[in-house]
């Protein structure tokens, strides 16, 4: 047990929490925004599996005729973004023109992109597994010049991927621009209260077209870090999760860095799983569900908690 | 009545958009699509054995569609049908490899133990909403993960076969799997149990005082607490209820298809059951034929698989097409304005014919 916690506070494992954390983060922002406009967005599961594979895809297609990695990964970059912004519009499509229930909604939509991704991920390599006979490209690890040199805590903050630095980076920005910004503004508006501001000349259905399109866009940014940053290469339903567990850690947390650092401790979740699987005895089955278990655990703390002052 | 007139109507449109993108998408991408197009819409009444092929994957679609119309019917997001399907599997390994009662008797010992567990692995999500107000959709997705990772624990633990490739268990004694009922197919008793259920719970639904509670707090919920309907005792029923159904599904499944538990991935019933119920409007009478919908696509999916260029993976991509639209109210609104335009001009003309009788 006294090793176990030295390890925990080791500079390594808390190095390999933020690693954990990246995709988490992100998916969470995705939550956060799409939530703040009035949409539960349940399709962050299913956008973060096609941000993985679109990655992964077009990465390796550029790859053909670009000859410079760093224009092939911004490229893709951008791609995978508006392939991510497409997913949510759908979804937002779906439900706000045709009024679907967006529960429904959701879900179909991670049905379809369970589906779709094995379908293109087979049409392109000819294996419904894994995509690693493509030769897609990966995002690189930086190291920060001032910081790599801090004792521990460069340890812990340097070196990660590209990614990473962005996840942590966008919870700025997505606090900057709902807390700051105009735009801001009338997403949290939209979701407070729709009447007030279609009454002030607000196009409603637009805003939360827009939070949910923002919504996509970052979790497909997650999705693209799982497959070209955390590991390197596609794998069918690599997700696993990570979609709902956001959306627990955007209810848990409310607010922007709340959101963050919920999601970073179920990233430490996570990382504690893998540690326990290669350095101890017990069973990996039991391991592999602890990371479940505790989602619920703190999810059902955090709403009793919740209705309780409620309550009061 | 002429809501259900649109519902049919959409229900058409969608499965026919559905089935047109699914041409272009075979037409596209498959370098022989005759052979594909006939493997996905006829094959399956080629052969008996195809055909059995459509009513054995039924059977479960049953099980876990008729389970989620009922959660479904109860208003709640319940989505762990598919860890109780997986447990009723679990059930028949471990009652199956670990008693040695008599064939009938064990059977009874599976069925009341998987429904046993079933409407615990599915009301647990339904109380810790009630009681917490956790989302029954987040921890119902979380718990399946866990009983997937119980099943494979207690496989390796106890049950393992060490002397066959892969992850399997011990196979299990021969006398307790369901035999085909049709000679040159494996459609089994299940399909009778499940008839047997699909009618119960429409019975339970549709013709006692009880099932009107249900259908009405699933409609209305704020409505059904204001007449003084017990909104908790419904919601839970529905949710303990559908469990033990889904995992009875399951447990069926293992008997009748399997010689060993397998299942170190989950089967994926309990997510069709969602589009089953869907299709079926949460409705137990439209269960069977929304479930024969599916499996014959599925059936001619697998088959197109086989024969051609182009894989299965397609056709859950036209299922959830088809359930999009279907969710999608607006898709036939302007035809139902138009209907009930045209339904208010009759009003007025009539009375306006009698007056200038009068006249």
């Amino acid at each position: 047990m006294g090793d176990i916690l030295r390890i925990i506070i080791s500079s390594e494992f808390l190095w390999t929490v933020l690693r954990a954390s990246t995709p988490l983060v992100l998916a969470t922002l995705g939550a956060h925004i799409s939530l703040k406009a009035g949409v539960i967005n349940i399709g962050l599961e299913g956008i973060l599996l096609t941000g993985a594979l679109s990655g992964v895809v077009i990465s390796s297609f550029l790859a053909g005729f670009i000859s410079s990695v760093g224009v092939g990964l911004v490229l893709t970059f951008i791609l995978v973004l508006i392939v991510g912004a497409l997913s949510g519009l759908f979804i937002g499509f779906f439900h706000l023109k045709l009024e679907s229930d967006i529960a429904l909604t959701g879900i179909v939509f991670n049905l379809i992109a369970t589906g779709l991704t094995v379908f293109i991920l087979f049409l392109v390599t000819g294996d419904k597994g894994v995509s690693s006979s493509l030769q897609s490209l990966v995002f690189p690890n930086v190291e920060i010049p001032l910081i790599k040199s801090i004792p521990f805590i460069g340890d812990i903050l340097s070196g990660h991927n590209i990614l990473t630095y962005l996840a942590f980076l966008m919870v700025f920005v997505i606090w900057f621009v709902l807390n700051k910004t105009t735009f801001g503004l009338r997403i949290r508006a939209v979701g407070e209260s729709p009447q007030t501001v279609q009454s002030v000349g607000i196009n409603v259905h637009n805003m939360k077209l827009a939070a949910i399109g923002i919504s996509g866009a970052l979790a497909a940014i997650g999705g693209m870090y799982l497959s070209m940053g955390y590991t390197s290469f596609f794998v069918a339903g690599m997700s696993t999760g990570r979609g709902f567990i956001a959306l627990s850690a955007n209810a848990m947390g409310g607010t922007t860095v709340g959101g963050m650092l919920v999601s970073m401790l179920f990233g430490f979740a996570d990382s504690l799983a893998i540690f326990l699987e290669l350095n101890t005895k017990i069973p990996g089955e039991i391991i592999s569900m602890t990371p479940f278990i505790f989602v619920i655990i703190a999810l059902v703390i955090f709403s009793y908690n919740k209705k309780r002052k409620e309550v009061k | 009545m002429n809501k259900r007139k649109f519902e049919i109507i959409r229900t058409s449109l969608a499965i026919g958009i559905a089935f047109v993108i699914l041409l272009f998408a075979i037409l596209f991408i498959s370098e022989d699509p005759v052979t594909a197009l006939h493997s996905v819409f006829l094959a399956p009444l080629s052969s008996l054995r195809n055909f059995g092929n459509v009513i054995e994957l039924m059977i479960p679609l049953m099980f876990t569609g008729l389970a989620l119309s009922l959660i479904f019917s109860g208003n709640n997001f319940n989505l762990a049908s598919e860890g109780a399907f997986l447990a009723g599997g679990i059930v028949v390994m471990i009652v199956a490899l670990g008693s040695s009662m008599p064939t009938f008797v064990t059977w009874i010992i599976i069925f009341v133990l998987a429904g046993v567990i079933g409407s615990i692995i599915v009301g647990v999500p339904g109380f810790l909403k009630i009681r917490t107000g956790a989302s029954e959709l987040v921890s119902s997705i979380m718990l399946n993960s866990i009983i997937l990772y119980v099943g494979i624990y207690i496989l390796n633990r106890w049950f393992r076969d060490v002397d066959i490739n892969g992850i399997a268990s011990l196979a299990y004694p021969k006398e307790l799997l369901f035999t085909p009922i049709i000679e040159g197919t494996r459609i089994h008793f299940g399909l009778i149990l499940a008839i047997i259920a699909v009618i119960g719970i429409y019975l339970l639904m549709y013709k006692t005082k009880f099932g009107y509670k249900i259908r009405m707090t699933g409609k209305n919920g704020d409505y059904a607490k204001v007449v003084g309907i017990n909104v908790t005792i419904t919601a839970l029923f529905t949710q303990f209820a559908g469990g033990a159904i889904a995992a009875i599904g399951g447990a069926v499944q293992a008997l009748a298809l399997y010689t060993r538990f397998v299942w170190n991935i989950t089967p994926g019933f309990g997510w069709d059951g969602v589009i089953v119920a869907i299709l079926a409007r949460n409705n137990p009478k439209y269960v069977p034929l929304a479930a024969f919908f599916y499996a014959y696509l599925k059936t001619g999916a697998n088959i197109m698989a086989r024969r051609s260029d182009v894989p299965a993976e397609l056709i859950s991509i036209v299922q959830g097409i088809i359930i999009l639209l279907i969710v999608a109210r607006k898709l036939t609104a302007r035809l139902e304005y138009r209907s009930l335009l045209k339904q208010l001009d009759l009003q007025e003309e009539k009375p306006a014919l009698k007056e200038e009788v009068s006249n």
